[in-house]
């Protein structure tokens, strides 16, 4: 049995979570699948930001969720936000099961740059871990390069590592195992 | 830790007001939320929050300004962050009028309200160390702090306050290690002198000329060494509390001396002309018997009697055992936190055993030896054993609850159980009783002693 789904919210990058699939089985330690994918999220666009709600993202992602205990992760290029900011890498309940990572802004594009394949396909693996480790109750890492830091812009993404820290290790070890 | 932090998001939306509690949760800190300005007051009354988020325009019921301005009057202090959109600017800004410590426009950027946070978090936590810390100098310098329940020291609590903001002098008595110099601090604490200086010389520390220049102060080139004017502490105690400790050990010269200030309020500086008038309560402390120094003529009687106007006694430990159990959890609570050893309490045979003690250092012996059994200890508890030191104390004294002996049969019992303590290390056992190599030798074949 899967303990970590994955889940395409709209289509997005080819391959990419295929890759994410193998890479987040490592870095966890757990079994990891994909769900079948999920249509465009239109029901969660805002007109007035040009954004797309978070939180509703969440709401078709617990719709869809398959057992308690396991976690389910939705992948979407849609740039998210919730209400207080301008816009959110990715969001997770802390402790629970649900968990969105957007790529709109992990792209080298979005900051007029030239496609890079391998940087996207880091960050994604990089926020991927950030926002699951909040589902297994990890808070924000003060060591800046572990995955669970605050990134506020895509600097700071850039500087951490794929690596958990080894405080963070410990504490999410000792969740898995609970 | 952010944890011990709490949040409270107040926003009639719910989208808004559990996204943003869920975004803080994910930064660490504990959130609560209200879905209204009055369900937001009446948490606070229940729970004082680090930070308040509310929103500025909350329809129907109370807004966010008024809302604001309640929990304000039940929490002085708190730091409260106004929401806003971009249209009501204008009215955040009256808001910060009306005390919002900051607003925010939404959306808001990450980063801004990442750094908000954690300012306002440094500063709240650098308050409460301060409060901790000025809380701790008030306990050590106040009645409160010389903890006692024994009936002798509560009558000696009800004279300090009594007699503190009178002018005239204190003499406190008690043997060594009862805490003279904390009575002294809590007489000037408890006295109107309290905001002035607290200034205390140790009279037996320093030869008499010396200790003349330290009272009095000197000018320059009163002796040799004296490169420059010096003030005395009488003159920085000029206001407040001079506290001469040890003072049966001053020589004749310094008890006239102190006789004329006490008398006069005034006196010179060493090699000095001008009268100096300083307005000074003065506080002396003796572990002798300075009656029995009177008596003998070792001390001025005129000076004995213009310091013992108010006369306190301090009782040695051994005659207030009731208080050891509640000393000894006060300088566990106080000293593990010092040494930043997780200890919380001691165990009953380990009290038995402290209770035993004859505790002839009095209450700084006691404390110096929890601290030394805190350094060794390694479990949350101190035990008998953490305090093995003493009962080796205790089991070396055994003898001498033993009186009916002659002095050479003390004598010789001393100087073989300190061959005993030193494995018969001669130079160390002499140097243990007192005496020269020699002697030890000649006593050692006097009351034909092994050395083995
Ligand atoms: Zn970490
Ligand atoms: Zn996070």
């Amino acid at each position: 049995m899967s303990l970590i789904y994955l889940t395409s919210v709209g289509r997005i990058e080819e391959g990419l979570l295929e890759i994410l699939e193998s890479q987040l089985a490592d870095v966890f330690g757990l079994r990891v699948g994909c769900l079948k994918p999920l249509p465009e999220p239109s029901y969660a666009f805002d007109p007035k930001r040009r954004q797309y709600s978070s939180v509703a993202v969440m709401h078709e992602l617990m719709r869809v969720c398959p057992a308690s205990g396991a976690r389910l992760l939705g992948i979407t290029e849609k740039d998210l936000f919730i209400p207080v900011l301008s816009f959110v890498f990715g969001q997770a309940q802390l402790n629970g099961s649900l968990s969105v990572v957007s790529l709109a802004r992990l792209h080298q594009e979005f900051y007029q740059f030239a496609p890079d394949q391998p940087l996207l396909q880091e960050r994604a693996l990089k926020e991927a871990m950030h926002e699951l480790g909040h589902t297994f109750g990890l808070v924000h890492c003060p060591e800046k390069a572990c995955p669970m830091s605050l990134a506020t812009n895509i600097h700071q993404l850039d500087l951490k590592k794929t690596d958990w820290c080894v405080s963070c290790e410990i504490l999410l070890q000792e969740a898995i195992s609970r | 830790m952010k944890s011990q932090w709490e949040i409270l998001v107040v926003d009639d939306e719910e989208v808004m007001r559990e996204s943003l509690a869920a975004w803080l949760k994910e930064d660490g800190y504990r959130v609560d939320t209200a879905a209204s300005g009055r369900e937001a007051i009446e948490k606070s009354r229940e729970k004082d929050y680090a930070i308040y988020f509310v929103d500025l325009k909350m329809p129907g019921g109370i807004d966010g300004i008024e809302t604001m301005m309640q929990i304000r009057k039940l929490r002085r202090d708190a730091s409260i962050i106004i929401i806003t959109a971009y249209a009501t600017v204008d009215t955040a800004i009256a808001a910060m009028k009306e005390g919002a410590q900051e607003y925010i426009v939404k959306p808001c950027n990450l980063e801004e309200i990442s750094l908000l946070v954690t300012r306002i978090i440094k500063v709240r936590t650098l308050q409460r160390e301060n409060a901790m810390l000025k809380k701790r100098l008030r306990k050590t310098y106040t009645l409160n702090d010389i903890i006692s329940k024994n009936p002798k020291m509560q009558e000696m609590f009800r004279l300090i306050r009594e007699v503190a903001s009178l002018r005239s002098t204190v003499l406190i008595q008690g043997e060594s290690g009862t805490g003279k110099e904390l009575v002294a601090r809590a007489v000037h604490s408890s006295s109107d002198r309290a905001e002035k200086a607290f200034v205390g010389v140790s009279c037996a520390a320093l030869a008499e000329t010396l200790l003349e220049s330290e009272l009095f102060g000197h000018e320059k080139g009163a002796f040799t060494g004296a490169a420059s004017q010096k003030k005395g502490k009488f003159e920085q105690a000029d206001g407040g509390t001079i506290f001469l400790d040890e003072i049966g050990d001053i020589s004749p010269k310094l008890q006239m001396d102190l006789l004329r200030v006490l008398q006069e309020r005034s006196f010179y500086r060493v090699g000095g002309s001008e009268e100096i008038r300083v307005d000074v309560r003065v506080i002396a402390a003796t572990n002798l018997n300075l009656q029995e120094a009177v008596r003998e003529g070792r001390f001025r009687d005129d000076l004995f009697y213009r310091l013992n106007v108010i006369n306190i006694q301090i009782p040695p430990l051994r005659d207030r055992l009731e208080d050891i159990p509640l000393l000894t959890r006060h300088f566990i609570e106080r000293l593990s936190v010092e040494i930043g050893k997780d200890v919380e309490d001691v165990s009953e045979d380990a009290l038995q055993l402290l209770l035993r003690h004859n505790w002839p250092g009095n209450v700084r012996e006691l404390e110096n030896s929890i601290e030394r059994a805190l350094v060794t200890s390694k479990s949350r508890v101190l035990t008998r054993g953490d305090f093995s030191f003493l009962a080796q104390e205790v089991e070396d004294r055994d003898p001498w609850s033993v009186p009916a002996v002659t002095l050479q049969e003390l004598e010789k019992q001393a100087i073989e159980s300190a061959i005993k303590r030193t494995q018969g290390n001669i130079k160390e056992a002499a140097s243990q009783l007192g005496i020269e190599r020699s002697t030890l030798y000649d006593k050692i074949k006097k009351y034909e002693i092994t050395r083995s």
